[in-house]
């Protein structure tokens, strides 16, 4: 919505006090939104010049605030390591990140998985994404003022966390998988919650979309409320639900399949306009197609182990390093990071919760990347915001915000 | 793939005769090395190519090499063609101190953040970039940590107190 220029030049009052008040109107207001605005679930600032309700510009964005030199610390650490440091990006998806980290460095060394632990990855990650959309399409429920859907979703939420402890044992950075594999096969329990939680989800799910997909208040919010066109969401980078709800199809699941990605059915939601409505739309119905895979994969589960044979990489099972002189080497020679890797540069990216999630690696042949780097899809999307905001209210402007999905520890790495 | 690694290869050294300086294949993905004379006009010209298409620049960023003389700072161009599913990288070396490059602003609008990160870490200045600040790091940082000069902290150094610390 553009800013009727006339507003400023039309004094609110006319009389004898009329003169001090058309220049209180003609001023701009500033207004310091952030750092710690609790609306803006997370660390964000941004400046802003106001007239009245409407943004008129973003004067400055100030990010960084959690800023903390994964990029420095990687080239210091061996590469088991490092899946810790990748917990801490999107937190709200971290299994993806992790995941994206081995497959990275399993490029780089050549090791290629059975199908059972790409599928285990494949139901891990998708886990993580319905979790990472939970939460953004429900913090954007309590934004336009409806709090019970987030209550709902995060009972769900609290769910897949518990199949993540079942997995590997944590909850948050879950630091899931090996490089080679994952830790342990799926146990007995872990698939029964998983059966438990693909049978019992989607009524809460329906009665979630239920609550808000033809809500009046929800829809007067936030349809056509910043909106980006095709043009400018693929020259600003975004990538991910955002881009798909301009009306992109770009998937790195389906245009790069990774992690057997190609043997499952599913679509790629996209939407018209890219408003706030749409990128809601589009996380939704990837949570349905998210069950999809995790159904497909865990029906077809195949039995040929979860974990690679890459003794130099992939740590042993405790009783073999307790009982066995080689697996007892091994388990030093990696736990010391004392395993070189071989000289090469990879890129290789996974469709996180938020976009394309990329890892550029330089290996010199020795025990640390050479040079990380991280394409981290939010902190990329997130310079459009200032274009995005202009001439909204600032209502508008934090549920942009928060349908855009912007994690501050992606943003900030 | 609308096109070979070696079709878009004959293209470009068409184009740029004496400007593709080292060409790589790792693990598929084509990676040329260029000058920064020319790589704005690549950039574009790959942009607005009717059959290439390579509208989407994945991510920019640097690489120091303080071993290498006179091509210290790799700057690294991430392109993405959607339409045929075909990356490419390009790199562009340029001497340390105080290493330039045009910016890449004018053909990709999200360069502008990955230009002021690849600052803020490395000290490469984009000339002709909007707004060159640091992004991650305090504005009044005097150094540029991602480069390999800089040492994480000594984890044995004895000037920390544990007992300031609670431990």
């Amino acid at each position: 919505m553009a800013i009727n220029p006339d507003i400023l030049d039309k004094p609110l009052v006319t009389g004898s006090d009329a003169g001090a008040l058309v220049e209180f109107v003609n001023e701009l207001t500033t207004l310091n939104l952030g750092p710690t605005h609790p609306a803006t679930h997370g660390i964000f600032q941004n400046i802003l010049q106001m007239d009245g309700e409407r943004i008129v510009r973003v004067q400055d964005t100030t990010i960084g605030y959690i800023h903390r030199a994964f990029e420095k610390l990687a080239e210091h650490r061996p590469f088991y390591q490092i899946t810790t440091i990748t917990d801490r990006l999107n937190y709200c998806s971290s299994p993806i990140n992790n995941m994206g980290w081995h497959m990275t460095v399993e490029k780089l060394l050549g090791i290629s998985l059975p199908k059972r632990a790409q599928y285990i990855r494949v139901i891990a990650m998708e886990l993580a994404r319905i979790s990472d959309h939970l939460i953004c399409n429900s913090i954007l429920g309590v934004d336009t003022g409806a709090f019970s859907g987030f209550l709902y979703l995060f009972q769900e939420r609290e769910k897949i966390y518990e199949i993540y402890e079942e997995i590997c044992g944590s909850r948050l950075t879950t630091n899931m998988g090996r490089i080679g594999g994952m830790e342990r096969d799926l146990s007995p329990l872990a698939i029964e919650k998983l059966r438990k939680f693909l049978k019992e989800f989607p009524a809460v799910m329906k009665e979630f979309e239920a609550l808000f997909n033809r809500n009046r208040i929800f829809m007067d919010r936030t349809v056509d409320v910043g909106p980006i066109s095709v043009a400018d969401a693929i020259d600003y980078g975004f990538t991910g639900p955002n881009l798909r709800a301009a009306g992109v199809d770009y998937d790195v699941r389906v245009m790069n399949p990774y992690s057997s990605y190609e043997d499952f059915e599913f679509e790629v939601p996209v939407g018209t306009n890219g408003d706030t409505y749409d990128r809601y739309l589009v996380r939704n119905e990837e949570i349905w197609q998210s069950l999809r895979i995790i159904e497909q994969a865990l029906n077809n589960l195949p039995n040929d182990g979860f974990h690679a044979d890459a003794p130099h990489y992939y740590l042993p099972s405790k009783e073999d390093v307790y009982t066995k002189m080689e697996a007892l080497i091994y388990h030093f020679k990696i736990i010391m990071g004392e395993i070189d890797a071989p000289v090469g540069e990879v890129y290789h990216a996974v469709e996180g919760g938020n976009g394309e999630l990329g890892y550029y690696l330089i290996s010199d042949g020795g025990r640390t990347p050479y040079r990380l780097h991280f394409r981290r899809p939010c902190f990329i999307y997130y310079q459009a915001y200032p274009e995005m905001v202009k001439g909204v209210t600032l209502s508008d402007a934090i549920l942009i915000l928060s349908s855009m999905n912007v994690i501050a520890g992606e943003l900030d790495a | 793939m609308a096109f070979s690694n070696q079709q878009l290869l004959d293209d470009l050294q068409q184009q740029f005769a004496n400007s593709i300086l080292l060409v790589e294949e790792p693990f598929g993905l084509l990676t040329i090395e260029t000058n920064r004379d020319v790589i704005i006009n690549m950039l574009s010209y790959l942009k607005g190519h009717t059959t290439f298409q390579f509208i989407f620049l994945t991510y920019l960023t640097a690489v120091h090499y303080p071993d290498q003389k006179e091509k210290e700072f790799a700057i690294v161009y991430h392109l993405h063609s959607w339409v045929h599913n075909f990356q490419l990288r390009i790199k562009v070396f340029v001497p340390s101190p105080n290493p330039e490059m045009p910016t890449a602003t004018v053909v990709f609008r999200s360069a502008n953040w990955m230009e002021r990160e690849t600052y803020d870490n490395m000290g490469i200045h984009f000339v002709g970039h909007p707004d060159l600040r640091r992004i991650l790091n305090v504005e009044e940082m005097d150094y540029f940590p991602l480069r390999k000069e800089y040492p994480l902290e000594d984890q044995l150094r004895q000037d920390k107190v544990d007992s300031m610390f609670g431990r």
